[in-house]
């Protein structure tokens, strides 16, 4: 029986030929913790004995969640992280205002077949490079700081064939939103989650990155796109490493294959209080909104800055409406600055905030009143997820969020006619 | 391998608990101190749950539960209150490791959870696989963690577990 990305990658970490089912202890390529994570990852690095890193240059710490610092309680706990990293001489230590941990990783680190973990759930977001990535908590990173190993099941694979056209004004974001809410929230469960298909040849990275991204909102393990010449392009552009043998093996064992024709795909919108409770935007048109965010690690790249800039040039938001853009890094900040979309925003109306995390984890930068509406083009839209648990959060693309701040209400972009 | 046996009062939670209800994301990131973090457990489905659970007490839940963020401060906070074990018909994969790696009995039973009402006590046995409700004069068998996972719990968690062996032993 021939052997799925995710199969070859484990059995190349664990040193042996794996099984779907199996429990696998492999080897780590690289390990991420940021300020909602770390600290309490270096509290139980510390209670284990850990005195050295296994190996300083694959640990990557950042400052994003909640930064620059709102409380001297996180203040401290920063400055916990900043004396570790010295402590531990880690180069890859990313501080307030560099960015979204996983635009860094994907931006600075992770290659095609590594083994790669995060305490972050979206952590799965790597699997766009064709990287093994998943999301662990504070404790499990921690032992793998000091032994460089994990415990995995070896995933049972379910293949996602997009094919068709994707209509204008319909977004990956669209894609990945109505998935979830075909697949359900813990439809994927502990299964590695494969994109392939015609639609995501002709997607860019930074497209692919989103559909990974939400994976773990319909409960995976791992995202997963098979690398190919645009990723090729991608990798190499930042000078690293690309190997070209990574290929399911046309005998690999999937356990389910879904086809979806993205042609016939309308934006959509995640309605609070679950992801997965998706619906066309249309059915929820002209509800009052009070609060749009644009960013996250979902979609904060420069291509979804492109596409709500194209839709608020030279056009004011409504004045009943806060847009604030926080774009996901220093390098997606400074290409949308020379594209002119930092201006745009600006003129439109918007609040721009430092690269990080922005409003997402509700801890800063935006937290909602009682009774408002907020548009984010984030990935949870859970009770409370921005800071106030009674807001609504709805889920959609930089296109649906664009359009509902000029209109001051949800306004699907495939009727608008600016 | 000994475990402590459990036995406590069930509180019963619904479909997709996740852990932004659990414990807000507005509290984890200004303290690591789970005493005063447990306060706020599950304040996102019963902002007095932490006043009325009590050590030993058990969560029983529908599907998914644990879903949303990689916080292992979840199950941590609801560890800290002395919850006994989770019972629910299905984990989210990552609340789901973390509770091992905290000590906090996770395990799954369709039956058990569609069955169970809040206040039966529920008596649980994790090495058997078997949860028994005498009120309800039901029991229900559970497919048992694998050795190394029982290990883990036994040990009180994965700091202990990894002080005593060093590294994973499958």
């Amino acid at each position: 029986m021939g052997k799925t990305i995710t199969e070859k990658i484990l059995s190349r970490a664990s040193g042996k030929n794996v099984e779907q089912g199996e429990l696998v202890v492999a080897e780590v390529d690289l390990a991420m913790a940021h300020d909602g994570t770390a600290p309490l990852a270096i509290k139980m690095f510390r209670e284990m004995g850990g005195e050295l890193l296994w190996n300083a240059k694959k640990v990557i710490l950042v400052i994003d969640h909640v930064a620059p610092s709102a409380t001297e309680g996180t203040s401290s706990l920063h400055k916990l992280m900043r004396q570790f990293s010295a402590e531990q001489k880690i180069e890859n230590f990313y501080d307030v205002g560099v960015g979204v941990c996983h635009q860094l990783m994907v931006e600075k680190h992770v290659e095609p077949g590594m083994v790669v973990v995060g305490a972050d759930s979206h952590t799965c977001t790597y699997g766009a490079l064709g990287a093994f990535s998943t999301g662990i908590g504070s404790t499990e990173v921690a032992a793998v700081f000091k032994t460089g190993k994990l415990w995995f099941k070896v995933p049972e694979t379910l293949k996602i064939n997009l094919d068709g056209e994707m209509p204008p004004h319909v977004t990956p974001k669209d894609v990945i939103l109505y998935l979830i809410g075909q697949i359900g929230a813990d439809g994927a469960t502990y299964k590695a989650v494969e994109f392939s298909g015609e639609a995501v040849k002709h997607m860019s990275v930074d497209g692919r990155l989103t559909l990974c991204n939400m994976v773990v909102e319909m409960g995976a393990k791992n995202g997963l796109v098979e690398p190919d010449e645009t990723t090729e392009k991608y990798i190499l552009e930042k000078r690293r490493n690309f190997s070209k043998a990574l290929k399911n093996d046309p005998d690999a064992e999937f356990v389910e294959t879904r086809e979806y024709d993205v042609s016939k795909i309308e934006p959509q919108i995640a309605c609070p209080p679950t992801v997965d409770n998706v619906k066309p935007v249309k059915e929820v048109e002209g509800l009052d909104i009070h609060q749009v965010f644009l960013g996250s690690c979902t979609d904060g790249r420069v291509e979804d800055l492109k596409e709500a800039a194209e839709i608020l040039a030279g056009k004011r938001i409504s004045p009943h409406v806060r847009m604030i853009v926080v774009p996901a890094s220093v390098n997606v900040y400074l290409e949308a600055l020379e594209a002119g979309f930092i201006k745009t925003f600006l003129e439109a109306g918007c609040t721009l905030c430092n690269p990080g995390c922005g409003p997402c984890v509700g801890a800063h930068q935006g937290i909602p009143a009682p009774g408002e509406v907020v548009l984010s083009t984030s990935n949870r839209n859970f009770v409370g997820r921005m800071g106030c648990a009674e807001a609504d959060i709805y889920l959609v693309s930089p296109k649906t969020a664009a359009v509902s701040a000029l209109t001051g209400k949800i306004t699907d972009p495939q009727g608008w006619r600016g | 391998m000994v475990f402590k046996p459990i036995k406590g009062r069930v509180w019963k939670f619904g479909d997709d608990v996740n852990t932004d209800v659990i414990i807000p994301g507005k509290y984890k990131f200004k303290t690591l101190n789970m005493k005063e973090l447990a306060e706020h457990a599950m304040e996102g489905l019963d902002p007095n749950f932490s006043k009325k659970a009590k050590p030993g007490d058990v969560i029983v839940a529908g599907k998914n539960f644990g879903c949303g963020s990689s916080r292992e401060h979840a199950p941590r906070v609801l560890k800290e209150l002395g919850i006994g074990a989770v019972v629910a018909e299905s984990f989210a994969r990552i609340f789901f490791r973390n509770a091992i790696n905290v000590g906090l009995p996770v395990l799954e039973s369709k039956e058990a959870s569609k069955e169970t009402r809040e206040g039966d006590i529920l008596e649980i046995d994790l090495e058997a696989g078997v949860i028994k409700n005498r009120e309800a004069e039901r029991s229900y068998n559970f497919r048992p963690l694998p050795s190394v996972l029982l290990d883990i719990l036994q040990s009180g968690g994965l700091v202990e577990y990894l002080k005593k062996k060093g590294t994973y032993v499958l």
